[in-house]
C-alpha cells in the first residue's frame, strides 16, 4: 500500500494535503483497495460549512456505499467533477486525479489532530 | 477478521495464494474478489470464470421411498425427473415461506442429490431429518404408506466430503473439453453426468447462477486443489479468471436470479417472489401447499419486481424504500451498479398493484428520490452475436 510521507491522514482513511489555507482531500490507497471498484461518488455541495468528522461525501463501490468525512472544520471550496464521469479515478489514482474535495479550513491548528504517514501505517498494520 | 471462527473450503490456501480478499459469508470465509469485481464479472460475460462453491451443502436422499418423500418436501414435481436430470425447487415451511431454494438432481433410479445454500444447509438438513423421523414414528393407520416410505428413505449430508466449483462463461465448452477430453459430451442443460478426471470421479452439471453457459462440478474434497489448478491452467488461453462472491452477486442480479436471505426468506413465498413456475400445486400434497393455494386464490399483497434506474446516479441498495407518487409501496432487496450495463439495477418487493412491467417508481437514496422503472426479467440480455 502506498502511503506518501508528505500527506496527513485521518482514522477514517482520508488523506489530507495542505495547500496554503486550504486542504485537498481524498481516500487512501488502502481505502480504495478495501472498497474495491468505485462506481459512484456523491460530492459535497460547494460553500457548505462542515465540521470535523462530519460525513460530507459518499463513495460507492459495486458492493456498498461508504461515507467520506471532513477531516477538520471548514468550507467546501471545490469538488472534483471528473469523478462524476470517471469514479474509477479513485481506484487508479487515489492520491492524484482521484482527489474528492478542496476545503478552506477555519483553523490551521486543527491539522495537528491528524496522523502522519507513520501513524497511519501503524493503524492499518501494513 | 478472526479466521478461526469460520469454516474454510478445501481451496482456502489457493484463494490466499491468488491474493483474494476473504470475507465471512454464511459462516464461511470466502473470496469476495481476487482483483476486481468488475473485471471478474466481465471475464464471465466475455470469456470464462471459475468460482469456488464448496461452501454449498450437498445432501443425498436414497431408497425406495425417496422420491415420494422428497416430493412431499419440495415444491417442484420430481416425477418429471428422469435419471441424470436436475430441477430448481423450493423447501417451504407450513406457511408457504421459503426455507431454501435448491437444485435437486436425480443421480440414479432411487438416488437424489440436493445442492443447497450454505447459509441454510444446517437448517435444511435439520428440517428434512425431523420430517423423516416424524414419518418413522407416525403410527396412524392413514399414514401407513408414509411410514413405509420414510423407513425406506435415507438422508445423509455430504457437505463435508465434497468440494465444488462453478465454471461459467461462453468458453465453458472449450474448457470442459480441455479438462475432460474431446470425446466426452457436455451434459444437456440442467443435466448431470459422471466424468473421470485423472484418477478421480467427478459429477458435472450443466447449471449455474450467472446467465452464461456453464457447469457446476462436484468432486471429493481431497481432489479440490488438483482440479482447481487444472481449471486455471487449462483456462489460461481462454482468458479465465478466478471469480469471487462479488461478481457472483452482480452476475446473478443482472439475470434477476433471487438470492436467499435477500430476495427470498421464510416470510416470503414463491408466488410473491414470482417463481410459481417451480411450484406444482397439482401435486396432492407437499409442505406449504395449503398456504400457497390461499395465496394463489387471493393473490399476494406484494410481489418481487426487477427495476432499472431511469438516470445515471447512485446505485440502489438493499433496504432502500420504494415510493410511487409519494406513497411508500415497498423495499429494495437487491441492488447494485450492473457492470454489464454500467447502470443501477435491483429487485424490490412492492405492493401488487404497482408490480407491473413499465410501472414508474422512485427509490429513496439518502433522503432523495430517484426515478426507476419496473422491467421485465432478466435485466441484462446478451447482444445477439
Amino acid at each position: 500500500m502506498i502511503i506518501p510521507d508528505d500527506l496527513l491522514y485521518t482514522e477514517s482513511h482520508e488523506w489530507v494535503k495542505s495547500e496554503g489555507d486550504n486542504i485537498r482531500v481524498g481516500i487512501t490507497d488502502h481505502a480504495q483497495s478495501e472498497l474495491t471498484d468505485v462506481v459512484y461518488v456523491e460530492l459535497p455541495k460547494l460553500e457548505r460549512q462542515v465540521n470535523a468528522k462530519e460525513p460530507i461525501a459518499v463513495v460507492e463501490s459495486v458492493k456498498a456505499a461508504s461515507d467520506i468525512y471532513a477531516p477538520v472544520k471548514g468550507t467546501v471550496l471545490e469538488t472534483n467533477k471528473a469523478l462524476e464521469a470517471d469514479p474509477g479515478l479513485i481506484n487508479r489514482e487515489p492520491y492524484g486525479q482521484g482527489w474528492i474535495f478542496l476545503l478552506k479550513i477555519d483553523n490551521a491548528d486543527d491539522l495537528k489532530q491528524l496522523k502522519d504517514a507513520g501513524a497511519y501505517q501503524k493503524q492499518i498494520g501494513s | 477478521v478472526s479466521e478461526a471462527a469460520y469454516k474454510t473450503t478445501p481451496l482456502y490456501d489457493e484463494h490466499k495464494r491468488l491474493g483474494a480478499k476473504m470475507v465471512p459469508f454464511a459462516g464461511w470465509l470466502m473470496p469476495v474478489q481476487y482483483t476486481s469485481i468488475v473485471e471478474e464479472h466481465q471475464a464471465v460475460r466475455n470469456n470464462v470464470g471459475v468460482f469456488d462453491i464448496s461452501h454449498m451443502g450437498q445432501f443425498i436422499v436414497e431408497g425406495a421411498g425417496g422420491r415420494d418423500w422428497l416430493n412431499r418436501m419440495l415444491t417442484n414435481n420430481l416425477e418429471k425427473l428422469s435419471v441424470g436430470m436436475g430441477q430448481y425447487t423450493f423447501l417451504l415451511n407450513v406457511r408457504g415461506g421459503i426455507i431454501d431454494d435448491l437444485i435437486v438432481y436425480r443421480i440414479d433410479e432411487q438416488k437424489y442429490l440436493l445442492v443447497v445454500n450454505a447459509a441454510r444447509a444446517d437448517q435444511d438438513f435439520g428440517w428434512l431429518q425431523n420430517h423423516l423421523k416424524v414419518g418413522h414414528a407416525s403410527a396412524l393407520p392413514d399414514s401407513r404408506d408414509r411410514k413405509r416410505n420414510a423407513c425406506a428413505t435415507r438422508l445423509v449430508s455430504r457437505s463435508e466430503d465434497f468440494g465444488a466449483v462453478a465454471i461459467q462463461g461462453p468458453h465453458t465448452m472449450a474448457l470442459f473439453h480441455a479438462l475432460f477430453g474431446e470425446d466426452i459430451e457436455l451434459p444437456a442443460r440442467n443435466h448431470i453426468i459422471d466424468v473421470r478426471f485423472e484418477t478421480s470421479n467427478l459429477s458435472v452439471a450443466r447449471t449455474g447462477y450467472t446467465g452464461e453457459d456453464g457447469i457446476e462440478v462436484f468432486f471429493p474434497a481431497n481432489d479440490a486443489v488438483k482440479f482447481w489448478s487444472a481449471v486455471l491452467e487449462q483456462g489460461k488461453t481462454l482468458g479465465i479468471k478466478p471469480c469471487g462472491l462479488g461478481a457472483r452477486d452482480t452476475l446473478r442480479l443482472e439475470m434477476c436470479y433471487p438470492l436467499n436471505g435477500s430476495d427470498l426468506s421464510p416470510e416470503r413465498n414463491p408466488i410473491e417472489a414470482g417463481l410459481g413456475f417451480f411450484v406444482d400445486v397439482s401435486k396432492p400434497d407437499f409442505v406449504g401447499r395449503e398456504a400457497l393455494l390461499k395465496t394463489k386464490e387471493f393473490s399476494p399483497r406484494e410481489k418481487l419486481v426487477s427495476f432499472r434506474m431511469k438516470e445515471k446516479g447512485p446505485p440502489p441498495r438493499p433496504h432502500y424504500a420504494v415510493f410511487r407518487n409519494g406513497e411508500r409501496i415497498g423495499e429494495v432487496t437487491s441492488g447494485t451498479l450492473s457492470p454489464s450495463l454500467n447502470w443501477g439495477i435491483g429487485m424490490a418487493y412492492v405492493s401488487s398493484a404497482h408490480a407491473k412491467i413499465g410501472a414508474e417508481i422512485d427509490i429513496e437514496i439518502r433522503g432523495q428520490k430517484f426515478p426507476a422503472t419496473v422491467e421485465k426479467k432478466p435485466l441484462y440480455r446478451k447482444a445477439a452475436s
